[in-house]
């Protein structure tokens, strides 16, 4: 056929039906997710026997359904037997009460015969839907607990392929598939060794015909893998582009370009049409050889056994038996395109399973865990902290000149307030994210009340330091599950109280069921303000003993600002807090302001002081009416790497 | 009990209109509580519904079918040829040992030779037919899912903003690939089990009719109880299968909702609780999936039992008849071959009618998202708007989110002549957002009109209407692929310098370029590569790049550092002359350089005209804002 082995590159790089649209998202051409040119090359084999973890869990029913199925096919295999015999036998000889004998025995083993698949099916169904949700089950505890990093290059939609699709497919593989491969392989086996009995050359001659199957089989196995990657692979892409086209449709709504998103998206479905086309293609090959070479086979008996018949070395009965087993044997055989094509793709999807599962997570309780002091005081320090973003880019990403964080100093006193100023993109989130360990540092090291973070228990950490992120995510819950979002004990009142804190009970005592009320998924149905804030209820409600508040007022306006900022104050009394700030105001609630420039921290000390002795700071923090006539600082920030 | 006094307070809340009772169906696995209430949850409902879902589902069949009428008869005839020549097999080998052999005892090989042949040739007919059938099906059936996904697609993008509020992007997701999934599975084993299993039953049935009426009268007999049966599993599988639609949707969703909130689970450990929902959700569609496969075992069981039953009575009755000599011995004999190639096929029937169902659930759920009406939807004859000043009038206006919920923008007039820029303070939940939505028509006023140069906007074709008017949103939401590429979704046709102009204009340009790949760097998902603020560039460059007449930016700034805003504010000035503008923001400097100010409260308008005269009037609400604003720069 038309192609080498090299289409198992990977997915879609050289794809002539791309749209041309300068504008196009090539979500694939961000190379994450491992694609299926490594896979393809490894052998389906291996990758089966991945699944032997799980396939362990089933091995009891698994055995006893392959068991069932065979004693299922041997009692329909003896049907026609008893017929024959009862032909042969009391019809022949129209003995009525015979008659009545015989065709209870084929009752009986028609009963047998439907009872066992019965069975067979019932005893499957429960271990195989437990073993793909068990799957399930290890593969979301194991996604939630991968390092931030993972999930920022993960495509969710190539996720979701591989926790429904894949694992639907090898749910499959364990009912059905496994139990006929075996099933029928003995049945093909056991027909052979009754063809060798009647006559060694016949077998001889089907053994013979299976060889050519066998090699083109292996052949297209190796073809049909990479393709089967590549259409899962494919498949994950689309998800990812109508999740995107779907989560984004305000931002396509408000531009007009729903139309040049379907474009990608048709372009992307096209792709796939033709990879499963391909597939298609394979498999019907396959299956046709292997329709066609065991008839061969069945004729070139035909032709030797009448040969053996005519020179008197076989007899018509022997030659009969050796076709009617042929005949029992055919459906067994022509079933094994379908089994072929289906064993392969449960590789693909047992491979592309683990792709996930081997992805180290990085983050994770220490070995032996310190403890942290009781009660927790709160000192927060830094230390020498170096970070650099992973991967984060092209060739110079060597060249050591991308570090977000160059050696960052700064000690957090207990119970006081910090801001945090600096320009936009200078690395204050990528701070605070390591304050909870969504990161760890690449360098230098992080300690609350002297202990490294490293060395304390994700859940400790994480109790003692809650964050409200910059962009509030809020899920598709209660508005109380969603502020008890860290402190699932959290009592009414407290619930009650964080949000007074964040100056949210009013709106949320005016939604249509109060606290009950499901915001909708990404609080898209609240308003801007309205989200910032429950994500505000939500960190304080925890009492943590290290409060991160990443530009927490951003979407608040003058008036609710101040109220807010008050209801801090209180709140943040007695609890070490760093804050992120862009503005005078946030800055005023805190006791002391830290300056990062430059992945650095240039300078500590209060507003005005910073003020007065810093020019950086006034550049970012002077009111405009101070600005006049200095124009020149306002260079827009973000720039500090090339800065420096 | 009719005064609804304290309508305020969650527990007067509590008992909602009743048109919106949250039906139990969807929210009553124990310990669900933490779902919240919602008005959406009632599910496409089971009972009486049921037949209006299966009729509006083979509508949509029919509709992707039609089209293809050729080949899928070309592909029927390629399975009669093949099902003709398969069956020729037994027949040529009956003659080989029936006329073949006797003929090579006799010492003449060659009948048995060109039966011999025959029967290879055969064989190899069939294979080849074969092979053009499953390719000729297959991409029939790609075809059908291809032609789905971009319906499905497309009509998703056509259909309002608020169907995307209640629906929830899980669900939507969901039927795009997992319900897709299930179509395809009936799509690549069903019709070649179909056609298959039915051309060679018919074709059984009537050879027995021919050799004998009355036996294969008694045979057919048996298809009675089988279609009972086949009656049986389809509506007991029918609602395990819609369970399993419903529940995978609910998986789909905690799964993505998990992964894009993934900051927020790790930092608030909600790991746990986390796995306990998805264990829930996975269980039911575990137990929903049992379900089926169980109700498909005992129908399997039952038509083998049948089938057998069936060879047994014939067996019996056919031996009687022999017996009494009503009936040959060589007819019975043939018949019983027979008979049970005649049940053969049903195995694989069922198994496709188990697809069947499977994927018939799935096409209740796809085609219920496309018979979903777009409710802002675009006019049948739209006005056309060749290339519009920009003149924006609110008259009348009001809006709510759903009716049964107080209206957020009680009636109100606005009118922004061409070129003005106006900015809109107010509290948070004032209900500026909606209104800037109301202007990009994300939704209709429920009362009144928004015309832009003097045009409904409900006349206008949604191409004018967005290139007339762009809106920055207050989420600066990025599509995976490069910063480029974001930016250029602003207009797709716009050059690589243009691009470059539009970063520049808002300050981007410095650091895109500090970037080591610059304009080619990959924002990863949801611009996870950038900062807070460099996203607000991004998403502001783009709209900036559409140039279009009337801009909307909902706090496009918010999350920027002073001097940054001010660039972007310098970059406005002049961007904004010739345009009309409707600006969002709680930082006030940004307002000002507007030509006039709304102050809103409550959904109205309080207070309106140019900023230096509201900052003037003492006592007024702006001039107020403005003092907090003033110490707050302190
Ligand atoms: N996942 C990532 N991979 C690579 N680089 C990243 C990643 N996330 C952020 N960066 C880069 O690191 C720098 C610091 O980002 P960070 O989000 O910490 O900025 P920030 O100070 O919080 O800015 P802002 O005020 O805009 O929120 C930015 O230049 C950004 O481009
Ligand atoms: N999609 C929606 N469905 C239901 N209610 C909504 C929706 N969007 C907003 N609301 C409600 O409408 C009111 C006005 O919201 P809007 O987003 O217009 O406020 P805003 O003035 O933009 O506030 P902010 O400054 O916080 O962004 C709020 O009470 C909000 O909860
Ligand atoms: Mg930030
Ligand atoms: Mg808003």
């Amino acid at each position: 056929m038309d192609t080498d082995t090299d289409t198992a590159a990977p997915a879609n790089t050289a794809d002539p039906t791309r749209p041309d649209l300068p504008g196009g998202h090539p979500s694939e051409l961000s190379s994450p997710p491992p694609r299926g040119e490594t896979a393809a090359r490894r052998s389906a084999t291996r990758a089966l026997l991945r699944l032997s973890p799980y396939a362990g869990t089933v091995r009891t029913p698994l055995v006893t359904a392959t068991l069932l199925a065979l004693l299922a096919v041997l009692a329909g295999l003896a049907m026609p037997l008893a017929i024959g015999a009862a032909i042969d036998g009391p019809v022949a000889e129209r003995d009525l009460a015979g008659l009545g004998w015989m065709a209870g025995l084929v009752l009986l083993l028609g009963l047998v015969e439907s009872g066992l698949h019965l069975a067979r099916r019932r005893i499957m169904s429960g271990p195989t839907t437990a073993v793909e949700a068990r799957m399930r089950q290890d593969l979301f505890h194991h996604l939630q607990r991968l390092p931030v990093a993972f999930h920022d290059r993960w495509p969710s939609g190539q996720l979701l392929s591989r926790a429904v699709n894949d694992l639907s497919t090898i749910r499959r593989f364990f009912a059905f598939t496994s139990v006929f491969l075996v099933v029928n392989t003995i049945t093909i086996l056991v027909g052979l060794a009754i063809l060798f009995s009647i006559s060694p050359v016949l077998a001889l001659i089907m053994v013979v015909i299976g060889i050519p199957t066998a090699l083109i089989t292996l052949r297209v196995e190796f073809r049909y893998n990479s393709e089967s990657r590549l259409a899962q692979d494919q498949q994950g892409d689309l998800a990812t582009t109508f999740e995107e086209s779907v989560l984004g449709v305000r931002v396509l709504k408000s531009l007009g370009r729903g139309r040049h998103l379907a474009r990608h998206f048709a372009a992307q479905a096209r792709q796939l049409r033709g990879t499963e086309l391909r597939k298609i293609h394979l498999l019907g090959w396959v299956w046709m050889w292997i329709m066609v070479l065991p008839e061969i086979g069945v004729a070139a008996m035909i032709a030797y056994g009448g040969y053996g018949v005519a020179t008197g070395t076989m007899t018509v009965g022997s030659l009969v038996a050796a076709i009617t087993i042929l005949a029992y044997l055919r459906f067994p055989i022509d079933s094994m395109g379908w089994l072929f094509s289906e064993a392969n793709e449960t590789a693909t999807a047992s491979d592309r399973y683990w792709e996930v599962r081997d992805s180290l997570r990085e983050i994770e309780d220490p070995a032996e865990p310190a403890d942290l002091p009781r009660p927790v005081r709160g000192e927060l320090r830094f230390e020498d902290v170096r970070f650099r973003y992973s991967g984060s880019g092209g060739a110079e990403e060597r060249a050591g000149d991308d570090e977000v964080l160059r050696g960052v100093d700064l000690t957090l006193v207990p119970g006081e307030t910090m801001a945090l100023v600096g320009a936009t993109g200078c690395g204050k989130t990528t701070l605070t994210a390591l304050a909870s360990r969504l990161a760890d540092p690449t360098g230098g090291r992080i300690t609350l009340d002297g202990v490294d973070l490293r060395d304390l228990r994700l859940a400790d950490l994480r109790t003692a330091v809650t964050t409200a992120f910059e962009d509030p995510v809020l899920f598709s819950a209660s508005v109380r599950e969603n502020v008890r979002l860290g402190a699932p004990d959290a009592t009414e009142e407290e619930v009650v109280a964080a949000l007074r804190v964040a100056h949210a009970l009013d709106f949320v005592s005016a939604l249509p069921w109060g606290l009950d009320t499901r915001i909708g998924e990404q609080g898209l149905s609240l308003s801007g303000g309205q989200r910032q804030r429950l994500a505000l209820a939500r960190a304080v409600v925890a009492r943590p003993a290290v409060l991160v508040l990443d530009d927490p007022l951003s979407a608040l306006d003058v008036h609710t600002e101040a109220e807010v900022e008050a209801a801090l104050r209180r709140v943040l009394s007695g609890v070490t807090s760093l804050l992120v700030a862009h503005r005078p105001s946030t800055v005023r609630l805190a006791d002391r302001v830290a300056l990062l420039e430059g992945g650095r921290v240039t300078a500590v000390g209060t507003h005005h002081e910073l003020l007065a002795s810093e020019p950086g700071y006034r550049a970012l923090l002077a009111t405009p009416d101070d600005e006049d006539g200095r124009d020149g600082v306002a260079e827009p920030a973000g720039n500090e790497v090339s800065s420096r | 009990m009719s005064d609804p006094a304290d309508a305020g307070t969650p527990d007067a809340g509590r008992s909602p209109a009743p048109t919106t009772t949250p039906s139990p169906t969807d929210t009553s696995t124990p310990g669900d509580d933490w779902r919240g209430v919602a008005a959406e949850d009632v599910e496409d409902p089971e009972g009486q519904a049921s037949l209006r879902l299966e009729r509006r589902s083979r509508r949509l069949l029919g509709e992707l079918i039609r089209p293809r009428r050729g080949p899928v008869a070309l592909a029927l005839l390629l399975t009669v040829l093949q099902n003709a020549s398969y069956l020729a097999g037994p027949l040529l080998v009956a003659g080989a040992i029936d006329v073949g052999l006797p003929a090579a005892l006799d010492g003449r090989p060659e009948p048995l030779l060109w039966f011999v042949l025959g029967y290879a040739g055969a064989a190899i007919v069939s294979a080849v037919l074969q092979f053009a059938f499953i390719t000729l099906s297959g991409r029939l059936g790609q075809d059908v899912l291809l032609e789905l996904r971009q319906r499905l697609f497309r009509h998703a993008q056509r259909l309002s903003v608020s169907f995307h509020e209640g629906y929830t992007s899980g669900r939507l997701i969901s039927r795009m690939t997992s319900d897709m999934e299930s179509l395809d599975r009936l799509l690549a084993e069903g019709l070649d089990g179909l056609f298959t299993s039915l051309l060679s039953m018919i074709g059984i049935a009537a050879l027995l009719l021919w050799m004998d009426a009355p036996l294969a009268l008694i045979m057919l007999a048996a298809l009675v109880p089988l279609v009972l049966v086949a009656g049986w599993f389809r509506s007991r599988s029918r609602s395990a299968y819609r369970r399993t639609r419903s529940s995978m949707a609910n998986v789909i969703t905690h799964l993505v909702e998990t992964m894009n909130g993934v900051r927020a689970v790790q930092a608030y450990r909600r790991e746990h609780r986390n796995d306990e929902i998805m264990g829930e959700a996975s269980g039911e569609f575990r137990r929903a999936n049992k379900r089926a496969l169980d109700v498909l075992a005992v129908f399997v069981g039952a038509t083998r039992s049948l089938g057998n039953l069936n060879l047994v009575v014939v067996l019996a009755v056919g031996g009687w008849w022999v017996a009494d000599g009503r009936l040959e011995l060589g007819v019975l004999t043939a018949f019983l071959l027979y008979l049970r190639r005649f049940y053969e096929p049903l195995d694989r029937l069922a198994m496709v009618l188990d697809s069947y169902t499977g994927a018939a659930a799935a096409l209740e759920k796809i085609s219920g998202v496309l018979a979903e009406a777009p409710h802002v939807a675009e006019p049948s004859e739209p006005v056309r708007l060749v290339s519009s000043r920009g003149d924006v009038r609110f008259e009348g206006v009001e809006f709510g989110y759903g009716e049964d919920r107080p209206p957020v923008l009680p009636r109100f007039d606005l009118e922004v002549p061409a070129g003005q820029t106006v900015a809109l303070v107010g509290a948070t939940g004032a209900g500026k957002s909606t209104l800037a939505k109301l202007l990009a028509r994300f939704y209709d006023p429920s009362a009144g009109r928004v015309t832009l140069d003097g045009v409904d906007l409900r006349d206008l074709a949604d191409e004018d209407l967005r290139t007339a008017v762009s809106m920055v949103t207050q989420e600066s939401f990025l599509f995976s692929g490069s910063i480029a590429d974001n930016i250029r979704l602003g207009r797709p046709e716009a050059t690589d310098e243009e691009v470059v102009a539009a970063a520049r204009a808002v300050g981007a340009h410095p650091f895109v370029t500090s970037l080591p790949d610059g304009y080619r760097t990959e924002v990863h998902k949801r611009g996870g590569r950038l900062s807070a603020g460099q996203r607000q560039l991004i998403a502001f460059a783009r709209a900036f790049l559409a140039a279009p007449a009337v801009l909307v930016l909902d706090e496009a700034t918010s999350s920027l550092d002073l001097p940054a805003e001010q660039a972007v504010q310098r970059a406005l000035e002049t961007v904004l002359r010739g345009r009309t503008a409707v600006i969002i923001a709680h930082r006030l400097s940004t307002v000002l350089i507007a030509d006039r100010v709304l102050v809103m409260d409550g959904g109205r308008i309080v207070e309106d005209g140019p900023p230096a005269e509201l900052i003037g009037s003492a006592g007024g609400r702006f001039h107020a804002l403005h003092e907090a604003w003033r110490d707050s720069l302190v």
